[in-house]
């Protein structure tokens, strides 16, 4: 079944194949995203593209809808190759997408957002009581019962996807590329959701589809294409897949992210009790009354979705966003009131989600980034010593195993992973009791996935480091791992020790219950 | 698939050519043309005297460029420098004119030094509430400093009601001479302004690079958000540049009003634009996090050097103008080439 990089049989789909991609790769500086993919997209049939964070399917969709230029390769239009000059160009071409961050200005109302870039001219300027008018229709179809001019500011999370549904389906594409269309829906609006994409491939328009709700994805597709690490590994018709093909496929079967190591486990290093954090709206709470309790040389996995509470209650605990109520310990000494830079000092250190927007300055050389939280330590006096800055940094490289030309290379040459490995790096060099990694793996390719795993597994095992660390892959649980503990709305939802299986976990999590 | 489109400059490579040499160092080659060119149109501009008075011209932008590069390295903006240049000098003209105290019936006549420390302590003054407001209000540092541009200018207004205080040399019988000497002295040769000008520099230089404020200077204008999860106070660090800013702007308003012994309160008006500007020649990026004191030197230099000799050479003030602007936007033209295109 699995076809390395196959171009796939024309005979055994069927359906005619309205575009395709052959042999497209790219590559970001030394990041190579996409490694030559082969992809079909049939007429009136929903295909849909599996495969975890960093594997490289915004990517594909990225060059599919013409946002950015393959480095190489070729995309055929019914069997023509085409080359689109931007997204307005494959726009022309009858091929739209729906983005994963959605990209609507929160100003306009929701009228302005689904026709912005291609207003209904008249003589008098934009029409817009046409537009309200074809506004009103979508929102019936799609039903949704938003006013045209509400502010896009003013809606839920939810509502704003419908808005870029509904902004995509205005466009009467005959290929819709939904990139992750339902990560703020509510059960119900994805029912509408997969309605409106039903009635479409009735019509003969073909659909794109990518989502991490596996069986979410698994109810509405044609067919399966799977991604790893920029190639795609596996091709298959609806009737021959079930789940666990894809998790073997998209993970690989032999791929060892390591195991929980010995560590010799110590004294309570975090302790959270009653933990509320307060939601972007203040009325309700993304940490719901949090219970935490991490041993030093423990390894503790927060599995959840997006929107659980992972990344909020990491944030509380390093002190970037401030708690309702509820008490954080660290060895025993509440930190509630330090701030950031005394959390550190304490010996409670965080790597972000992000590591663009939150861990690395990008103006900055690798060197550089890796000594920014230690500062103090090479600080002499007044005057920073060259040579201990050195010593810190050359340190830290040989301890995460950063490639690099050394520290004074621009932290931009880096690939993604050795990026990850810098600002975990920083942080470790702060030498800290308690570190918190708020999906570690994101955007980094499996090998380099397996060596951050191993490194964190030898800190907890050598220097008695707590580490707590989220994922939303299942498989990530279970590797490094002492307990896993599954979030859900704001609450932990299940505590597992290492031995659970991947079943348990996505079934406490909540993700298989939408049906 | 060999695409270089994407690829960063090589850092550390031994591939250097004429091109890039010229894009690095174009603030220096900038003012060696300008130096080599004058010198050929007219006779007079290749002297030391010369140098030395274009210099102490150079002084008052450089002390104001020198506050400006730390504030556009933390990704900032300070308009109100000019303005805060001439309240300085005027606070320091009222100063030494005496100050009345009606209750005890006599005039106090502050000694210079005095009159020094305190001018300096209300430029930090000034920038503290520019600081204040941009990291703990969270006003946009532009309109912070435009209000503070003018309120700082009115205020000086309002202290001379419009006039200036011409009388700045002091009385021997008062103990409150020597103002002059920050304008008028020389130490081996060199005017007084810029040896401060010098100090200024390399205090700020060294800094920069050798301190942990210059570290957490360059991260938090580099990316705010990781610079303060690593640990940095990235709100101190904002409004201490602020009052740095500020307190060059006193030291800048103290060497003009010295040179000129004489302080209006219009001293010093767009020269905020005329301090942005040498910063921006001199490589920093507005968007913050790179540039350092020599190339802002060299910017100001250019500036200082390019103008005095255009009006050596007896060109029309209004193109100076002209041939200004077009220097800067040049310089900007070329930060971006160097920097490449933002973002993927």
């Amino acid at each position: 079944m699995t076809v390395q990089q196959s171009i796939p049989d024309e005979k055994k789909t069927g359906e005619e194949v309205v575009m395709s991609a052959r042999h497209v790769a790219k590559h970001y500086g030394p990041i190579k995203a996409l490694k030559g993919v082969n992809f079909d997209i049939h007429r009136g049939q929903v295909t849909t593209l599996f495969g975890e964070n960093g594997a490289g399917k915004s990517t594909l969709m990225k060059v599919l809808s013409g946002i950015i230029a393959p480095t190489s390769g070729q995309i055929l239009l019914d069997g023509k190759p085409v080359n689109f000059h931007g997204a307005n160009d494959a726009l022309a071409h009858g091929i739209s997408i729906i983005h994963q961050e959605l990209a609507l200005a929160p100003n306009l109302n929701v009228r302005d957002n689904i026709f912005m870039g291609r207003e209904i001219r008249a003589a008098s300027g934009v029409n817009f009581a046409e537009e309200e008018r074809i506004t009103r229709a979508l929102m019936k179809e799609l039903e949704e019962d938003l006013d045209p001019l509400t502010p896009v500011e003013e809606l839920r999370l939810g509502q704003q996807q419908i808005v870029e549904i509904a902004r995509a389906l205005q466009a009467k594409s005959r290929i819709l590329i939904m990139d992750e269309p339902t990560s703020a829906l509510s059960a119900s609006e994805v029912d509408v959701l997969f309605k409106v994409i039903n009635d479409l491939t009735a019509k003969g328009v073909s659909i794109v589809y990518i989502s991490h709700h596996l069986e979410e994805a698994l109810e509405i597709t044609d067919h399966a294409v799977v991604l790893r690490d920029g190639t795609m590994t596996a091709w298959a018709p609806r009737a021959e897949i079930d789940l666990e093909w894809i998790v073997r496929n998209m993970v690989g079967e032999n791929f060892d992210l390591g195991s929980p190591p010995n560590s010799k486990m110590g004294d309570a290093a975090l302790t959270i009790e009653n933990l509320c954090v307060p939601d972007a709206s203040g009325h309700g709470l993304v940490v719901d009354h949090l219970n935490l309790n991490v041993r030093s040389g423990e390894i503790v996995c927060i599995y959840g979705l997006m929107g659980a509470g992972r990344t909020e209650m990491m944030e509380c605990a390093a002190g970037r966003l401030s708690a309702q109520s509820g008490t954080i310990k660290l060895q025993g000494r509440e930190i509630s009131p330090l701030s950031i830079a005394q959390r550190i000092d304490a010996g409670l250190v965080l790597v972000p989600e992000d590591r663009q927007r939150d861990g690395l300055v990008p103006t900055m050389t690798v060197g550089q980034n890796l000594s920014l939280a230690s500062i103090a330590a090479f600080t002499r006096g007044l005057f920073t010593s060259r040579k201990d800055e050195r010593e810190v940094i050359e340190n830290s490289i040989r301890e995460v195993t950063v490639k690099t030309d050394g520290g004074g290379a621009m932290i931009g040459s880096l690939s993604g992973g050795n990026q990850q490995k810098v600002v975990i790096g920083k942080m470790l060099a702060t030498r800290p009791e308690v570190i918190l990694l708020d999906e570690p793996s994101r955007g980094i390719d499996i090998g380099a996935k397996a060596e951050v795993f191993k490194l964190l597994a030898k800190t907890a095992e050598t220097r008695g480091l707590a580490v707590v660390y989220t994922t939303s892959e299942v498989s990530e649980c279970l590797s490094i791992a002492h307990r896993i503990i599954v979030m859900n709305k704001g609450r932990i939802a299940a505590e597992f020790d290492h031995t659970v299986t991947k079943e348990q976990i996505m079934a406490a999590s909540g993700e298989a219950v939408h049906h | 698939m060999a695409d270089i489109t994407n690829s960063k400059p090589a850092t550390g490579g031994m591939n250097f050519n004429l091109g890039k040499i010229l894009l690095e160092g174009r603030a220096f080659f900038a003012l060696v043309v300008i130096i080599v060119a004058f010198s050929f149109l007219s006779p007079v501009y290749f002297s030391a005297n010369n140098f030395l008075i274009m210099s102490s011209h150079v002084a008052i932008f450089g002390l104001l460029a020198i506050g400006m590069l730390l504030v556009i390295l933390n990704g900032g903006i300070d308009l109100s420098v000019g303005s805060t240049l001439g309240l300085s000098g005027v606070v320091a003209g009222f100063l030494m004119q005496g100050v009345e105290l009606p209750s005890a019936g006599v005039i106090l006549y502050p000694p210079v030094w005095a009159v020094v420390v305190l001018t300096v302590l209300l430029g930090a003054f000034v920038g503290a509430i520019n600081g204040v407001l941009i990291a703990f209000f969270r006003v946009p540092a532009f309109v912070a400093t435009l209000g503070m541009l003018y309120v700082a200018r009115g205020v000086a207004l309002l202290m001379t009601n419009g006039l200036t205080y011409n009388n700045l040399g002091g009385a021997e019988a008062l103990g409150n001479t020597g103002f002059d000497w920050l304008g008028f002295n020389r130490i081996a040769g060199i005017p007084i302004g810029v040896i401060v000008l010098a100090l200024v520099a390399l205090a700020v230089g060294l800094v920069l690079i050798r301190t942990a404020f210059g570290r957490w200077l360059y991260a938090s204008g580099g990316n705010e958000r990781a610079a303060e999860l690593s640990g940095v106070p990235t709100r101190g660090v904002k409004i201490s540049v602020y009052v740095l800013s500020g307190v060059c702007a006193a030291i800048a308003g103290l060497v003009l009003s010295s040179q000129l012994t004489s302080a209006g309160p219009t001293a010093g008006t767009t020269y905020e634009l005329t301090a942005i500007a040498a910063v921006v020649i001199g490589g920093a990026a507005l968007t913050g996090g790179r540039g350092n004191v020599r190339g802002t030197m060299l910017g100001a230099f250019v500036i200082g050097f390019l103008s005095d000799g255009l009006v050596i050479i007896g060109v029309s003030a209004y193109w100076q103008t002209v041939f200004t602007g077009a220097v800067i936007v040049l310089a900007v033209l070329l930060n971006s080439l160097q920097y490449g295109r933002a973002g993927r």
